[in-house]
């Protein structure tokens, strides 16, 4: 299935192309750190991107998800080309095709799980509505938190407040899901029951997932594991082990 | 979340709500600002209120007078100058020249209420051993009565003046033992003496007032030996701020002086705008360390709330947003501690009304306090609220939000 999209990169869900990234440019000290990636990302792929820290993983993450700006190079969202968007169409573009989830600081403490999920629809509409509470109520049902819907953020559990992040990542409905150490502090109990939800969610909605990732374990458990070194991508492969049996 | 509020509106009230040691504080902040301001613009409406009340009740707005009696030098037929030095002569009593067609001529202009002829002399109170030397005017009751509130500040009697009857001080009656009702002989310079009846006795609450006495015009010109004569004509109009307009219309006419209350109190003016200027002053400074309150709260919040404002920002909120999250912070801030100054003030005021009384327990005088006081501090406060949040809003709409989520 993969492969079928990828020979259709207009249709793919990302797509980079030579991507390079430089901090300094113009001065003596200007250093290079993404040096042309290439990368696509087709529907409902969950891969996870893994390499030592300095890789150059948490620009490539920041680039991929509008956060920052390339130096050179294309990048394509959903088939929309994101370059020279101004900040308010880059935002609402943001908002839309891409959902986050990060290892800390995920949730906005003074909001209930809810209405933390709540927010992107909020942000985006102006006004409340009920459709949109419902479809937060829906989401927190599906990530398993409804006894703690109307709980404040800062009394989940880190388990708990990730699964929010989760909830929250895909009330957009997004196509693509960038997940930046998602199970990073949490015990390996939580981190897989995390881990299962991500995948769950990506075979029944087809949201594609990028994982960024330092546990080896975990990326063994997605369908494809791209590696950066140096800011090169050193190795992107299938993975074999998850891969074969999603085929058949 | 109610359907009816917008993202900001639940943002930043939320925001507030959850740092609200730090919102009671600046809410208090601003309010003990408001309320010293309320305080003392009713202060000082009242104060300069009642001191113009005092004024204008008791005082012509504009008065025509004779010219004043200038010498001339020297001269002889050809124009030479045969004496260099004029020295100034002794003014007499001098008379108003046609004054009835004066006073026609002043009704017609536009702004006049009432034009009230006055004859002003001294004359001596004669009464068994006693004589006192007094300050005597001789007014027709039914123009100078809607002139000055002479009837308010009867203690006994009617103001209302029959030829025979005179009114006096209270403090002349009380040296003098007369009482309502009492015959009083009054003999002018000249020697002519009348024998008057006590119809009223005034108190002015003030000495210089209460030495003199009220005849009526035409009593005060036979006293004086005028018949027909007025010293001068007293002017009440419509708007005593625009006295100097019809003053300059009425100057117009040969052969009189005018002056409006506007230059007669010049020095008066000129503290009072001195008082106005000092208060405006208070009230700028007031403003900007609320101000300055506000926006220093809200930079905090801004450094404290980075984090969140970087989750917003990559979840699809716009920098506008963010702006208007912020701006609307320093206006709820304004507007709440507005409303709870305006209630420290109202309070503050309703106790001065309390404390600051006479013996009789009338206050010194009245606090000037209605709705639109309260509602322009209202105002003032929310806008400059919303101003002091302008720079702390921008940085938190500036934020980069890859760099604020990574702290």
């Amino acid at each position: 299935m993969a492969d079928q999209l990828a020979q259709l990169p207009d249709k793919a869900t990302l797509q980079l192309i030579d991507i390079r990234k430089s901090y300094g440019s113009g001065t003596a000290h200007e250093t290079e750190v993404l040096h042309g990636i290439d990368l696509t990302l087709a529907r409902g792929e969950f891969a996870a991107l893994i390499g030592p820290s300095g890789s150059g993983k948490s620009t490539l993450l920041n680039i991929i998800g509008l956060l920052d700006k390339p130096s050179s190079g294309k990048l394509f969202l959903t088939g929309q080309e994101a370059e020279n968007l101004p900040d308010k169409l880059l935002t609402r573009l943001r908002g839309d095709a891409i959902g986050f989830v990060f290892q800390f600081h995920n949730l906005l403490p003074a909001f209930t799980a809810v209405e933390n999920v709540m927010l992107p629809l909020l942000a985006m509409r102006g006004r409340p509505d009920a459709e949109m509470r419902h479809r937060a109520e829906a989401l927190i049902d599906k990530v398993g938190l409804t006894p703690w819907g109307h709980h404040l953020a800062n009394d989940l559990s880190g388990g708990q407040q990730q699964r929010v992040a989760i909830a929250r990542s895909l009330v957009m409905q997004p196509a693509l899901v960038l997940a930046d150490e998602p199970t990073g502090n949490l015990d390996t109990q939580s981190a897989d029951n995390i881990f299962d939800l991500m995948r769950s969610v990506s075979s029944t909605l087809g949201t594609t997932f990028l994982i960024v990732t330092h546990d080896p374990r975990l990326a063994k458990r997605c369908d494809r594991i791209v590696e950066l070194v140096d800011g090169r991508i050193d190795s992107d492969k299938p993975n074999d082990a998850t891969h074969s049996g999603r085929e058949q | 979340m109610n359907s009816l509020l917008p993202f900001e509106w639940v943002l930043a009230t939320r925001f507030l709500r959850e740092g609200l040691l730090q919102t009671l504080f600046i809410v208090l902040g601003v309010a003990l600002g408001v309320s010293v301001i309320v305080f003392m613009s009713a202060l000082l409406t009242g104060l300069q209120g009642s001191i113009f009340k005092t004024l204008l009740d008791f005082q012509a707005q504009i008065v025509i007078s004779p010219p004043d009696q200038a010498p001339r030098a020297l001269r002889s037929g050809d124009g030479a100058e045969l004496a260099t030095l004029a020295q100034p002569s002794a003014q007499r009593p001098a008379l108003l020249d046609q004054w009835q067609k004066v006073r026609d001529t002043t009704l017609g202009i536009p702004g006049v209420l009432v034009v009230a002829p006055v004859i002003e002399g001294s004359a001596f109170i004669v009464r068994g051993a006693a004589n006192t030397g007094v300050g005597l005017r001789g007014i027709e009751p039914e123009s100078y009565l809607r002139l000055i509130a002479l009837e308010e500040k009867i203690t006994a009697g009617s103001a209302a003046l029959g030829s025979g009857d005179v009114l006096i001080g209270r403090q002349l009656a009380e040296d003098l033992g007369v009482q309502l009702g009492d015959k009083l002989t009054l003999r002018s310079a000249t020697g002519t003496s009348i024998v008057l009846f006590v119809s009223g006795i005034f108190d002015f609450g003030n000495q210089g007032q209460n030495t003199s006495v009220y005849v009526a015009l035409r009593t005060a010109q036979s006293l004086v030996g005028l018949p027909g004569g007025v010293s001068s004509l007293q002017i009440r109009v419509a708007v005593p701020f625009e006295a100097e307009t019809q003053a300059r219309q009425i100057e117009t006419q040969p052969g009189i002086k005018v002056e409006s209350w506007i230059e007669t109190n010049a020095e008066f003016f000129r503290a009072l705008s001195g008082q106005t200027m000092s208060f405006f002053v208070i009230r700028v400074f007031v403003g900007l360390t609320a101000a300055l309150g506000i926006a220093s709260v809200l930079v905090v919040s801004v450094v404290q709330k980075s984090k969140e404002i970087g989750i917003l920002r990559a979840t699809g909120t716009t920098r506008g947003q963010i702006l208007g999250v912020f701006l609307l912070q320093g206006a709820i801030l304004g507007l709440l501690g507005s409303l709870f100054g305006s209630f420290m003030g109202w309070m503050f005021l309703t106790a001065w009304r309390s404390f600051a009384v006479n013996d009789q327990g009338v206050p010194f005088f009245d606090l000037e306090a209605g709705p639109s006081l309260y509602l322009t501090v209202a105002l003032g406060a929310t806008v400059v609220g919303t101003l002091s949040a302008l720079f702390p809003a921008q940085r938190a709409a500036r934020l980069d939000p890859a760099v604020a989520i990574r702290g």
